[in-house]
């Protein structure tokens, strides 16, 4: 069954993209990421204009979050103090990617700067995060505990530095400094990939300020769900590019997908959870990768820069 | 099938009302000049109609005559690059852009077109994909790498559909009564589209006839693409709060504790 897009401009397949966001939810609803990472390229590939999938698919990660952020919510898996910090740097890094993003475009080099970002964030962080979660099996099948590489009282340096604030929630006594620097990097990255950055956020939470999964995706969530409004709200202020009947799909796909992988998370324990993310993001890295080092079938591309889209 | 049967009637009957002429003249007409856009179109079919008319003084021909259609779509600039190597990896290094080229463009006739007329004249008269390409006041002869990308163009747009030769697509009916269809794909832009019909007989172009149709957006396709453009705000916020909206409800819905 088809169904014609008024803005992308074309009818697609009403079960394809049920079923891609349906997926594409399960996975964000488990591991606490916004999906667009996975979902802007799958759009793409079935030939929505980028604009519009990168606009649209914002909506759909705004509405499949709020699912996720009420469900952290009542379970109190949600750090409100940390969040607000993450959410006002991120809106600091996101004008700042902008800015990056047009000058790119400037120079005609757009398309290889975010292929080659997405190589390298993706294989480095996939790649380190496969390296600890197979060490932490390891050692849980050598009858050892998994311990943390810090034992308590000890604190990495960046974590001490001035102005440093307590976040009860998130079991942290931390600056602000490192928190804010990352929000900023992220809505840095977010703005120029079109991507909600869950899948930095998570892991950087996680690892550098070692804060409890359960609450790393309740917050990671609230900040996706927060910057994720406001670049639809963007889009649809500055190029039109939003699709609000494929919006409409990807979110009834993106929902019901999103409640089970909720579900599954509670089941999943954190050695594997983060055994699958690494392998995730890895593969998604590796996909680019793959485009940019093999000679391409057709070395042609053609796109209309005038009228329409 | 009526319609079309009409329509040929039609014309016949504006054919032996015509005034006198020398010469052939085209006459053409189609079976729509508007495609509309629902939320189920799927693409579209349009039937071009047409009479090649003769008088008692126009000389007698020893060729047949031959029908070319050329259907040209709305007018976009076009950027067309190249990968290549670069060290290990492949990056777009050259462009070439085409302005005011078409984004959709079916070459229909009745036989294949090398049989119909000479290179030289398919240039000429801009006939075929590969010069009615070309916006028609831009340079004939085309330098060795912008006529390799117009042959990339030409091949990523006829592989999504978007650019079709069809060497059978005019039908004569009667000697001097022939039809061609058009097929317009789904993906096909929206705005005017236009359509050039030549009669030629042994290779001489004879007569020429142009008319258009144009796709547009309708009903609630129309008026969701209007929204966006002429009410951003709005359309956003409705877009956002719609998305907060179903994410609630979902939460709502499968709540279990």
């Amino acid at each position: 069954m088809q169904i014609y897009l008024p803005i992308a401009e074309l009818p697609i397949s009403i079960l394809t993209v049920l079923g891609l966001s349906g997926a594409v939810g399960f996975i964000s609803g488990l591991f606490g990421v916004g999906g667009g990472f996975l979902l802007t390229p799958l759009l793409i590939f079935l030939d929505i204009p980028p604009a519009v999938a990168v606009a649209t698919v914002a909506a759909q990660v705004a509405g499949s979050s709020t699912t996720g952020v009420l469900t952290y919510w009542r379970r109190r898996a949600l750090d409100f103090k940390l969040g607000t910090i993450l959410v006002m740097g991120g809106i600091l890094g996101t004008l700042l990617g902008v800015l990056f993003f047009n000058s790119m475009r400037r120079l005609g080099q757009l398309e290889l700067v975010i292929t080659l970002s997405y190589v390298t964030l993706f294989t480095i962080i996939g790649g380190l995060m496969l390296y600890d979660a197979l060490r932490a099996m390891m050692r849980v099948r050598a009858g050892k505990p998994a311990r943390l590489r810090r034992r308590a009282g000890t604190h990495p340096w960046w974590m001490g530095l001035p102005w440093r604030m307590r976040f009860p929630h998130s079991q942290l006594y931390c600056s602000v400094i490192p928190i804010a620097s990352l929000a900023i990097v992220i809505g840095f990255i977010g703005a120029v990939l079109g991507v909600g950055g869950g899948f930095i956020l998570v892991p950087a939470l996680i690892y550098f300020f070692r804060i409890p999964t359960a609450i790393v995706v309740g917050t990671s969530l609230f900040q996706i769900l927060m910057t994720m409004t406001g670049a639809t709200l963007l889009h649809a202020l500055t190029n039109q590019s939003v699709d609000i009947v494929l919006a409409i799909l990807l979110l009834l796909g993106g929902v019901i997908g999103a409640q089970f992988g909720g579900r599954a998370a509670r089941n999943l324990n954190v050695e594997s959870f983060r055994l699958l993310l690494a392998l995730l993001i890895l593969s998604v890295g590796l996909r680019f990768a793959i485009e940019l080092f093999i000679p391409p079938s057709e070395p042609f591309s053609v796109v209309s820069t005038e009228g329409g889209r | 099938m009526s319609r079309a049967l009409a329509l040929v009637a039609m014309l016949v009957v504006t054919l032996c009302a015509a005034a006198p002429l020398r010469a052939e003249t085209l006459i053409a007409a189609m079976s729509s000049h508007q495609i509309q856009i629902t939320s189920n179109y799927t693409g579209s079919q349009l039937t071009v109609f047409g009479v090649v008319e003769r008088d008692g003084r126009t000389v007698a021909r020893g060729d047949p005559y031959d029908i070319v259609v050329t259907v040209r779509g709305p007018r976009r600039m076009l950027l067309v690059r190249e990968k290549e190597r670069l060290g290990p990896i492949w990056i777009n290094r050259t462009q070439r852009r085409f302005p005011d080229s078409s984004l959709f463009l079916t070459v229909a006739s009745n036989r294949p077109l090398s049989e119909i007329i000479s290179p030289e004249t398919a240039q000429r008269e801009r006939i075929g994909l590969e010069h009615a390409q070309r916006p028609r006041d831009a340079a004939l002869d085309l330098d060795v790498t912008t006529a390799r990308f117009q042959e990339g163009l030409i091949r990523i747009l006829a592989d999504k559909g978007l650019y079709t030769e069809e060497d059978r697509g005019v039908t004569f009916l009667s000697s001097t009564v022939f039809s061609a269809p058009i097929n317009v794909p789904a993906t096909a832009p929206t705005g005017p589209y236009e359509i050039d019909i030549v009669l030629y007989a042994g290779g001489v172009p004879l007569a020429r006839q142009t008319t258009h149709f144009e796709v547009v957006k309708s009903g609630m396709e129309q008026r969701l693409a209007a929204g966006a453009h002429d009410l951003p705000l709005v359309y956003g916020l409705v877009t956002v709060l719609m998305a907060l909206l179903l994410g609630w409800l979902a939460s709502v819905v499968f709540r279990r504790d």
